[in-house]
């Protein structure tokens, strides 16, 4: 039995899922001359991810009182600012003001939709969905009461839309709410929702991050142009099971138990602590090593520090969960060497070499994702041949990657592009030389010095330059160095759809979106690729009701952007968290913030 | 006396003026706004971004924007933090007892750990204690803040596990056992802190001692038949200390403005720690209070060093 890399971790994946027998799997090993130690230590290291967190349901916990559980102590390296979601600028302010807010439904690690503060999930068979996909009938819980004692009702669902969909307001979230035409109120706990046009994305607004429900009756009066002065962006009242006491900004939330909580028996603890600042190596020590906090957010960091940290500590372990982030390369489609009025990186002049199919998939395979993956991110991160690898629905099922440098010197000799005097090659006069920029990022550097060796054995000359990140991706249309402004040949960073539905993240790549002056470098799609299929789809897929046909587009939009190499995926990342070893019942999922079950969290002695 | 203060007074204006045209320049002109995450996640429209850059006027020409910041400061506005939404002197005042407590001891600590080995180096000068004294404090200002912090992580906390090596402002419980939760947590970033300090001062203090201990007056107090202690401290110290009072006096402003490194490392919410958070999330209005507080602090205390001079060193006058 042939089995090359990406088989055999295939393999290993449904072992660890027990879709595939274990002693089968060891059994082949040896018989290719592996040794016994060698398979046991490839079956350890090789935990896929997926079964890491989301495969171990929790064992079930039913405390019979409410609290009693001290204090819960979190550790976000970035700072909370505020607690107003629909203001935040970053994940850190989205969860912090998750633990006393809440949305209708939140989303598990499997991008599925579980009920928080509506009584069930609409759906056609109970009603909730209209067959044409205009209209959306969320029946919300009854019984349900703010921190302050008033009841919730549908009033402040209908609020919570005028509030983010109202520009004057400077809501973040304004792109899940104004797709709403209007929402009527069938009874104090039942709201109709219709949208401008069918949309089978309607689990946006009001769900997971993005849908925390705001009070009317305290932030009526902050709508529009007040919302910065609102003293509820640092005192907020929610419905969620804990409620805020204390927030300093930029560094620390104090929350305490709701006695009122809606679900019964729960939460756990008495109190929460989500202290922020520093850096993420010592906030991994804090957790692992002298075991000062609970839980600690984002791990960051390099394999080897986190791998010593973990061996040293007695307190607590890594956790990994699946992500949708992937790092990745981007090919720029036009020349940033030209200038045309005004602008470089301009429709108007095309890219030297990088139009070339050839060439692109030259770099392709010439790119080692293997070494990158093992050396810098460990378990943090794996290969992928894919722009959406998750939700596993969405997962293509047709695309391979290869590292094969005797292929991408075929390839480039096929071109056309000959090896000069230096090494280095030329076609027409013209020198393959490349700018290759990224963020700042240790992790960044050392990928980008990896990819310019391979590159430069077969003859291309790559130019390396790091940018600030809150530069790279600000978006200053006066400043040169943004992601959108792609002022380089290729460059690297990583995105993620940032909701379980890809439809938003698909139009990166739609030619409406490219990015130029002409539009300040606004749009998404800095590769400046354009293609009437993709566009096709991509609209296709946004009315699109029937479930399965909408998946066969977006499958069909990822073979279409990784057929025509416009982006290279080089690792799908994974989320990395610290906690301690008597912390229970987390549910770590992508697609929400990390307390979208915090009500459920809890500690065993 | 009068003339000379009104002078001085009236310089500091323009200096603040063209201070203030500088820092507001040099960072209307770095380029970045908050907007890192937004821009990343393809479910936030871009028109969110460009409008909130609207609102925040980052697109206006920068003299409208000085402009705009400085008519609003007359009136005792500082403006408002892009990421956090809150104004931003409240958002200082909120770090400033923190800040306050661990700097201020730590100067405190400084000056008692500083002061009598100075002064004893001084008196006996390349002893074995001299030796001692000087090389520690050469080895304690050679070594950066940064440096020391990690080591005593790693050996109180780490190792030991001793000390909490991440500062909490929301310590529970009250009376002895609140004060010495405080000292505890606050014991690292505050010896870190001192003993630098210390080093500096150790240093500054031997030397300005053994200026003054070679003079006439002290060999005319020995002649009198005062006590070495009277000689020393009553005729010695008090005019050693001159020089070192106006360089304390000059880097009072720091204990307002923060220790950046230090905070950063122990997780103390200060105003340091604000500042560097404040660059790191490009929150301009931020920035630009605490350096511009920073400046009028170094400006004010400079004239507060030169009038206290005239106080302590008669000889010195100004008419």
């Amino acid at each position: 039995m042939p089995i090359d890399e990406q088989g055999l971790r295939r393999w290993l994946q449904r072992v660890h899922e027990g879709k595939a027998s274990r002693r089968r799997f060891i059994n082949t090993m040896l018989g290719l001359g592996l040794s016994a130690p060698l398979v046991a230590n490839l079956l350890a290291t090789h935990t896929p991810v997926a079964a890491h967190a989301a495969g171990a349901a929790p064992a079930p916990f039913t405390p019979t009182a409410r609290g009693g559980g001290g204090r819960l102590r979190l550790l976000w390296w970035q700072a909370p600012t505020i607690l107003n979601v629909h203001l935040s600028t970053g994940t850190k302010d989205n969860d912090a003001s998750r633990v006393a807010h809440e949305p209708l439904a939140g989303f598990n690690p499997d991008g599925e939709l579980v009920p928080i503060l509506a009584a069930e999930i609409p759906s056609l068979e109970n009603g909730g969905l209209a067959r044409d996909g205009t209209t959306v009938t969320w029946r919300l819980k009854p019984g349900v009461v703010w921190h302050d004692g008033k009841p919730f009702t549908a009033e402040d669902v209908i609020f919570t839309w005028e509030y983010a969909a109202d520009p004057a307001s400077g809501a973040v979230t304004i792109g899940s709410y104004q797709n709403i035409k209007h929402i009527d109120k069938l009874d104090d706990h039942t709201v109709k929702v219709t949208f401008v046009e069918p949309t089978p994305f309607w689990y946006d607004a009001f769900c997971g991050g993005r849908g925390q429900i705001l009070p009317r009756h305290l932030v009526r009066e902050y709508k529009g142009q007040q919302s910065r002065n609102s003293p509820y962006n640092l005192k907020p009242v929610g419905t969620g099971p804990y409620k805020v006491v204390d927030f300093k900004p930029g560094d620390v939330a104090l929350y305490e138990i709701n006695p009122t909580y809606h679900v019964p028996n729960r939460p756990f603890f008495d109190m929460v602590e989500l202290k922020g600042g520093g850096d993420a190596a010592s906030a991994a020590r804090a957790v692992l090593q002298t075991g000062e906090f609970d839980y600690a957010w984002n791990l960051q960091v390099e394999k080897d520090v986190l791998e010593r940290i973990e061996r040293q500590g007695t307190r607590g372990k890594v956790v990994l969960f699946p992500q949708a982030q992937l790092e990745h390369i981007q090919l720029n489609r036009t020349d940033p060497w030209t200038e045309v009025d005004g602008e470089r990186s301009s429709l108007k002049a095309p890219h030297p070499f990088l139009t070339e199919l050839l060439v692109r998939q030259a770099y392709n395979v010439a790119v080692d994702r293997r070494i990158i993956a093992e050396q810098l991110y460990g378990a943090a991160g794996q290969p992928t041949a894919n722009f959406i690898d998750s939700p596993k629905r969405f997962q293509s099922p047709n695309t391979r990657w290869e590292f094969n440098l005797e292929k991408a010197v075929q390839q480039l000799d096929q071109a056309g592009w000959t090896r000069g005097r230096d090494g280095f090659r030329v076609k027409h006069g013209r020198r393959m030389k490349i700018l290759y920029q990224t963020a700042v990022n240790p992790v960044r550097q050392k990928t980008q010095a990896i990819v310019k060796k391979s590159f430069e054995q077969i003859g291309i000359e790559v130019e390396l330059k790091a940018v600030n990140a809150g530069v790279y991706f600000s978006s200053d249309p006066a400043n040169p160095d943004t992601t959108s402004h792609f002022y380089a040949d290729i460059q690297m960073y990583s995105f993620g759809p940032g909701s379980p539905d890809p439809q938003a993240h698909l139009n990166r790549f739609v030619s409406w979106q490219i990015a130029q002056k002409a539009n300040n470098w606004s749009g998404r799609n800095v590769a400046r690729w354009a293609n009437a299929e993709y566009d096709r789809l991509w609209k296709q897929a946004e009315t699109e009701l029937d479930p399965a046909k909408r998946a066969a587009h977006i499958i069909r939009m990822n073979d279409i952007l990784i057929a025509d190499v416009v982006l290279i995926p080089l690792i799908w990342r994974n989320g990395v968290r610290a906690m301690s070893y008597t912390l229970r019942g987390l549910g770590l999922s992508d697609w929400d913030s990390d307390f979208w079950n915090v009500a459920y969290w809890y500690r065993e002695a | 006396m009068h003339k000379y203060l009104l002078r001085r007074f009236l310089i500091t204006i323009p200096t603040l003026l063209g201070i203030s045209l500088v820092l507001f320049t040099v960072l209307a002109l770095a380029p970045g706004d908050p907007f890192e995450e937004l821009a990343l996640n393809p479910n936030i429209p871009a028109e969110v971004r460009f409008n909130l850059r609207r609102q925040f006027g980052l697109d206006d020409p920068i003299p409208v924007r000085y402009a705009r910041w400085f008519t609003s400061m007359l009136r005792g506005d500082w403006g408002y933090s892009f990421v956090s939404r809150v104004d931003v002197d409240r958002l200082i005042l909120q770090r400033l007892p923190t800040t306050l407590f661990v700097l201020g001891t730590a100067y405190v600590l400084a000056l008692v750990i500083a002061l009598p080995i100075g002064v004893m180096s001084a008196v006996r000068p390349y002893s074995l204690f001299d030796q001692i004294a000087t090389t520690c404090a050469f080895i304690g200002y050679s070594l950066p803040t940064f440096f020391t912090g990690l080591l005593f992580i790693l050996l109180f906390s780490l190792y030991l596990d001793w000390l909490p090596f991440i500062y909490s402002t929301t310590i529970e419980g009250s009376g002895l056992r609140w004060v010495g939760e405080h000292f505890r947590q606050a014991a690292m970033p505050i010896a870190v802190l001192g003993l630098f300090e210390a080093a500096s001062l150790t240093r500054f203090v031997r030397a300005s001692m053994l200026d003054v201990i070679h003079q006439d007056f002290i060999t005319t107090a020995r002649a009198k038949g005062l006590t070495e202690l009277r000689t020393i401290l009553g005729h010695g110290l008090r005019n050693a200390l001159i020089p070192v009072i106006t360089i304390v006096a000059l880097q009072l402003p720091g204990i307002f403005t923060g220790a950046v490194i230090t905070e950063q490392i122990f997780r103390v919410p200060g105003i340091g720690s604000l500042l560097i958070s404040a660059i790191q999330s490009t929150d301009t209005p931020v920035v630009m209070a605490i350096t511009f507080v920073y400046s009028m602090l170094v400006v004010v205390f400079n004239l507060m060093a030169d009038i206290i001079y005239g106080c302590l060193d008669p000889r010195i006058t100004y008419s």
